[in-house]
């Protein structure tokens, strides 16, 4: 039996690892690289709790 | 002053300064305690029992609680900095605002370095618990530990690349496991019970309370640290929780407060069952010492909820690893001190993926190439400094931003003292992590040197310093 789970182990492993580069490959194609790379940091909440208390 | 809410739903996702594809805020405060006490709760599992190899039972209980007390800070501090700084990076991040570039480039890398290391070290444990579980079950022929390895890097990496949401609700509900597991063990022995089957006061007597004396009680400082190493990965999910100046502190002050119970039964359990040099041999004695104590209950429930115990605990550890790896490398090419190339976020979901398929090999390299316990010394050394630098980060930011100048979602108690505590604990780690590991030690600090130097002198030209600061604060006093 565990001859068979350690070959399930490297096929899923392969799966896994050929559905991300498929899908990143994809993404990349797809996407312009502008809105890819376009996040930038966040929003302090607590600041914005702040500025709608100050009015 | 900041006008745009980020949690409302037009923005949902959605962030300010021209962001078309940001990571999504999803997370509850369930989601940070999993992150936080998923990645540590193996220590519990194992690991931790190398301190009591080091100068016994009791000087491991002296280790855990310093060390508690170390964490206590180091989740105080970065709770009220963190509900301030809502981006991910972490540590990194709040470098960057407060204290500068340089800082920052080198925090962010001992956080990649302690993840991914970590992660490996979880792997290669994963692979051995499999091949433990193949020998338990009669496996006629030498089981590999390598396809395992590989699959749980492979696995969790594919699931941090799906979406937040899916990876830490599942991390939530394998570390609630592994956490709820420690608690069985703790009642099923029944320590206030005259039947139970810990021997506390024959283990712990005479030549075996404090076999090395207060040197022994030293060098176990540098394993105390296995019981709560990672509870400050919980700032890594600031741009990606709901409501980050209450999830965060709430989370991670939680988190501390499980780990501090966990460890404390960990350790009274263990101790009760294992004599001291059988426990504190990690590698040829008590491997997976709470898996150890239930066989020796003789229940075979027990030992089954601690095997998935230890599985999971393992599993949840590598699994948080690769969301803040991932998060801190995916923060350094936003903000160019890395190429910007690693600053993309996936369009469907929302995750730092190129980040993560990068650092997957590198997982690998370390987890199918190098010996386990230099792979977790490195992890241990890359915390350690960034532990340091926490102390001097949140003294400079109520020196700069007191804290009549930003709202925090959470401000700790008895500032500076916290941030002078952990500062003297982490001399006295430094000085027992030397003890046992001082050429490591040096050719870690040497490392993170050459490349501050590669930083300042080239990559630092490529860095949009004013692109760099977002975050709506008011300037900082004095300036």
């Amino acid at each position: 039996m565990w001859p068979l789970i350690e070959t399930g182990a490297w096929v899923l492993s392969a799966l896994f690892a050929l559905h991300m580069l498929w899908d990143w490959y994809r993404t990349d194609t797809t996407y312009s690289e502008d809105v890819l790379t376009s996040s930038r940091e966040g929003e302090i909440e607590a600041m914005t709790e702040q500025h709608k208390l100050n009015g | 002053m900041a006008n745009t809410d980020i949690t409302s739903k037009t923005m949902d996702g959605m962030g300010p300064h021209g962001t078309k594809v940001g990571l999504l805020r999803v997370l509850g405060p369930a989601h940070v305690w999993a992150l936080g006490v998923g990645i540590v709760l193996v220590g519990e599992y194992m690991g931790w029992n190398f301190a009591v190899g080091k100068g016994g039972a009791y000087a491991a209980l002296i280790a855990c609680w310093f060390a508690g007390i170390l964490y206590s800070c180091v989740a105080m501090i970065d709770s009220e900095v963190t509900s301030t700084v809502a981006a991910a990076g972490g540590q990194y991040t709040q470098a960057k605002h407060i204290v500068g570039p340089l800082m920052a480039f080198n925090v962010g890398l001992y956080l990649v370095f302690a993840y991914t290391m970590l992660e490996a070290a979880n792997a290669i444990t994963l692979g051995y618990l499999i091949t433990v579980a193949a020998d338990m079950t009669g496996a006629v022929e030498p089981v590999s530990d390598r396809p395992f390895i590989v699959l749980a890097i492979m696995f969790l990496a594919w699931l941090n690349y799906r979406g937040v949401l899916a990876t830490l609700t599942f991390n939530l509900v394998i570390t609630a496991f592994a956490f709820v597991a420690i608690l069985v063990l703790f009642f099923a022995s029944a320590p206030w019970s005259d039947g139970t089957m810990m021997a506390h006061a024959d283990l712990m007597s005479g030549q075996a309370a404090l076999p090395y004396g207060w040197l022994g009680v030293l060098a176990a400082m540098h394993f105390g640290l296995w019981f709560y190493l990672g509870i400050e990965g919980t700032t890594q999910a600031a741009e990606e929780v709901r409501s980050p100046a209450r999830a965060l502190p709430f989370g991670t002050l939680a988190g501390i407060m499980t780990l501090l119970i966990a460890a404390t039964l960990t350790w009274y359990v263990c101790v009760g069952y294992l004599p001291w040099e059988y426990l504190g041999d990690g590698v040829d004695g008590a491997v997976a010492p709470l898996f150890s104590a239930a066989q020796l209950t003789g229940s075979t429930a027990l030992v089954v909820i601690l095997g998935f115990g230890t599985l999971f605990a393992t599993l949840a550890s590598a699994n948080g690893c690769i969301n803040d790896a991932s998060r801190a490398w995916f923060s350094m090419g936003r903000d160019h001190y890395l190429p910007q190339w690693f600053g993309a976020v996936h369009p469907t979901y929302r995750t730092p993926y190129r980040a993560i398929i990068f650092l997957v090999p590198i997982a690998l390299i370390f987890a199918l190439g190098a010996p386990l316990d230099q792979v977790i010394t490195f992890s241990i050394l890359s915390g350690l400094l960034g532990y340091t630098f926490m102390p001097i980060n949140v003294i400079l930011f109520r020196r700069k931003w007191p804290l009549d100048t930003i709202k925090r979602g959470y401000e700790h108690p008895f500032h500076p003292i916290p941030a002078i505590l952990l500062i003297c604990l982490c001399a006295v780690t430094y000085f027992a992590v030397f003890l046992g590991y001082g050429t490591q030690l040096i050719a870690m600090v040497s490392f993170y040197i050459v490349v501050s130097l590669w930083f300042h002198f080239w990559r630092y030209r490529f860095v949009k310093r004013a692109d760099q600061f977002t975050m709506p604060w008011p300037k900082p006093r004095g300036y």
